[in-house]
């Protein structure tokens, strides 16, 4: 029996975290939904089991997506984590086939040239352990990269590292001490005993000429035991219990559990599955344009996993979505702070670091309804009149009449019979409510929304603010088919309903977050803009395209802040110098136009200008609102 | 005074010492650009729920700093946080946060937690 004490630190390590990971996936399971229950159980016995492991693989061990963002950072992550797989993975076959018996236990692969030191002398041995030597190569060359990175982020191409709690450090100096440790360990005995590979039996016989090698191996396997125990103990109050959660959460995933609108075990599981890996910092507007460095969704993982006060860093946000398409790890982050703020998360109850094993669960405790109506004054007897094509402007729009005089001339041209729901005004679409968490309050702006577009019989309704569309398109439950105008506009040109001269304009187009990213519209407003103008493209299209600061969703940011994300975005879309900055929400128009040179119109403001004139006396039949300025930007 | 045929108008009195000044206070802790405010009255002109009902955020930031809390209790739910405000006043004050933070401290205060 190969035994010795220093193995037990590793031993208690190792039993205790498999336990409690065991534990916490059965707790996990029984918080689900009784749908996403059957869910999970069909992904675990059905087709997603095999994409899950292909995901683990390329995600958890490769780290394929950090190395598409950031190589070096990339490669820092994969030799760590599968590296160290393969180290654990060769570790056991050689413990299976040189060891004393078959079927180990899991020490005697960890500790192996400890109870083996004679071993990788030569032949098949020598070629095994070459190989074991050139994986804790590739370990330890990683190692160095985290080491330089947390003293000095650039050099991994990283503008900021995350920063670390108490806790996390403890994790953090034990998890660096294992390979080296190791290394010195397996030097020192293959030093004493003339084995060992290029790296361990070079340095070994080396540290062996001066130094007591037999004497001085032993205390270092007692560290290279410690510290793997320390590491496996610490691993559930510290980030990177993300290891072990990411595997779960990838067969989550694929089962085809969504994050929904309360926390839940998905909920929980995501943000235990975030890494702190930081690459949402360095996406973030708020970071690289206006200095705000404590909000990233990183730190509001950090807080919630923490049980900390999370309101001020839950509301502070643009929810842009930037981050959201570049999380390595797939989390919803968005979805998973609109259901911080839906939730009153005002007291903070971490006081002992013991707590953090049995982390209490996130209850789900919404706004309480004021008892009264908060919106009784609204109107129950405001009648619409009836149309096909009902244009609703929002709120925004009333702020930029250009759009409205625009829209009216292209819905003029058309010739269709429309009808202008909030002309005098009307009531908010109840999306800013629903970014603010209240989603009791919404409603109420939704229902009295919905009788009006139900009472005017229009089978189209047209709005021209990708925050109304978004939440038209998902949270109104209407019989009527939904366009944003510049969808509009592209049907109106397809079908050669409209006939738009070609302007020789050279332009760059912004897409606006709640339309590309948030509504996944992005070709067509750019179809039109090709049909009318020159269109450039810029460094930021589609999924990576910019906010312009002025989002709705922050209700903590200061004018001042806003107005720096604004002059830093504009200038980067504006860097090939164009005649004009095109968007398409009069959010958007509004925030650049006091943030650039440049002139900022509309896309439907360049298509009014577009439309011949000759057409616009042929169609002309609305009665109701007819046109008398002409539309004239450029 | 009441003796020549002068009195004062109700309407016109202030009375600090009877008046609550700690939720202004709260406000301006957490959102310092309640200062900037030069009552314009922009913010009331462009409201979205001010075309319905007389609801004006320029009265009621007025009353919330002179400490007359009742009016502004009972009202200030009925914005819709559209944001037209924020884009229109000309001191960039930060509208929508001041209701956020007045509704919270109304709850605050409701709870005795404030």
């Amino acid at each position: 029996m190969q035994f010795d004490p220093f193995v037990i630190p590793f031993n208690i390590g190792l039993y205790f975290i498999l336990f409690y990971v065991v534990g916490r996936s059965i707790i996990w399971f029984r918080g689900l939904s009784r749908p996403d229950k059957l869910r999970l159980q069909r992904g675990f016995f059905g087709k997603a089991f095999g994409q899950s492991l292909k995901e683990i693989f390329m995600e958890s061990l490769i780290h394929r997506k950090i190395l598409k963002t950031n190589p070096r950072l990339g490669y820092m992550h994969m030799s760590l984590a599968f590296g160290w797989f393969l180290l654990i993975l060769f570790g056991t076959i050689e413990a299976d086939i040189f060891g004393e018996k078959h079927l180990n236990h899991p020490y005697k692969a960890i500790f192996f040239k400890f109870f083996n030191p004679e071993h990788g002398r030569a032949g098949f041995e020598a070629v095994w352990a070459f190989l074991m030597d050139l994986i804790l190569l590739f370990i330890l060359s990683g190692l160095l990269l985290a080491v330089i990175k947390r003293f000095s982020p650039k050099v991994v191409g990283m503008r900021k590292s995350t920063r670390l709690k108490g806790l996390d450090k403890v994790a953090l100096t034990s998890l660096w001490l294992i390979f080296p440790a190791r290394l010195i360990a397996e030097s020192l005995t293959s030093g004493a005993y003339h084995s060992g590979s290029f790296l361990t039996g070079t340095l070994g016989s080396w540290l062996a000429s001066f130094l007591p090698a037999n004497d001085l191996a032993y205390p270092f396997w007692w560290l290279y035991s410690l510290s793997l125990g320390t590491f496996f103990i610490m691993l559930p109050v510290t980030r990177y219990l993300h290891i072990p959660t990411e595997l779960f959460l990838i067969f989550m995933r694929n089962s085809g559990i969504r994050t929904g609108d309360k926390s839940g075990s998905f909920s929980e599981v995501q943000v235990y599955s975030c890494s702190s890996c930081g690459i949402c910092i360095d996406q973030c507007q708020m970071n690289f344009a206006a200095g705000i460095k404590n909000i990233q969704p990183v730190y509001l993982m950090k807080a919630i996993r923490n049980d900390e006060d999370t309101s001020h860093i839950a509301y502070n946000c643009l929810l842009c979505g930037r981050c959201d398409q570049k999380c390595p790890v797939g989390i919803e982050l968005s979805p998973v702070r609109m259901i911080q703020r839906r939730e009153s998360s005002a007291e903070s109850g971490f006081t002992n670091i013991w707590k953090g094993y049995f982390r209490k669960r996130n209850h789900a405790d919404l706004h309480e309804a004021n008892g009264h109506h908060s919106y009784g004054y609204l109107p129950g007897d405001q009648s619409a009149e009836k149309a096909e094509v009902l244009y609703f402007a929002g709120c925004m729009t009333h702020l930029t009449p250009g759009i409205i005089r625009s829209m009216t001339r292209i819905l003029d041209a058309s010739g269709l019979k429309w009808s202008f729901l909030d002309r005098d005004g009307g009531a908010c679409c109840g999306r800013p409510l629903m970014l603010a968490g209240q989603d009791r309050e919404a409603r109420e702006l939704i229902n009295f929304n919905s009788k009006l577009i139900w009472q005017s019989g229009a089978h189209t309704l047209v709005t021209s603010c990708p925050i109304c569309y978004k939440v038209f398109r998902e949270s109104y439950y209407l019989d009527v088919e939904v366009f944003h105008h510049s969808q509009f506009i592209k049907h109106l040109i397809d079908e050669d309903i409209v006939k738009m001269n070609f302007l020789n304009t050279r332009v760059v187009y912004h897409t606006p977050c709640e339309l590309g990213r948030g509504s996944g519209i992005y070709e067509e407003p750019k179809d039109v803009i090709r049909h009318v103008a020159e269109l450039d493209e810029t460094e930021y299209e589609n999924e990576n395209s910019l906010c312009c600061g002025g989002s709705l969703a922050n209700i903590k940011i200061s004018y001042s802040d806003r107005q720096k994300i604004a002059v830093d975005a504009a200038a980067r879309l504006t860097a090939s110098n164009p005649e004009v900055l095109v968007t398409s929400c009069p959010l958007c128009k509004k925030t650049f136009s006091s943030a650039t040179a440049t002139k900022v119109a509309d896309i439907c403001e360049i298509a009014a200008e577009a439309v011949a004139d000759h057409q616009l006396e042929k169609n002309n039949l609305s009665e109701t609102y007819s046109l008398k300025e002409s539309v004239d930007i450029f | 005074m009441d003796k020549f045929g002068f009195t004062l108008s109700k309407a016109r009195v202030i009375d600090l010492d009877s008046n609550d000044r700690s939720i202004a206070e709260y406000i301006l802790r957490n959102e310092p650009s309640f200062r900037l405010c030069i009552e314009c009255g922009c913010c009331a002109s462009t409201c979205t729920a001010g075309a319905y009902t007389p609801f004006s955020l320029r009265e009621l930031q007025i009353l919330l700093k002179r400490g007359e809390n009742e009016k502004v209790r009972t009202n200030i739910g009925k914005c819709m946080l559209c944001g037209k405000c924020s884009l229109v006043c000309p001191r960039g004050v930060n509208t929508r946060n001041i209701i956020e933070l007045a509704k919270k401290a109304f709850k605050n205060q409701e709870t005795h937690a404030i």
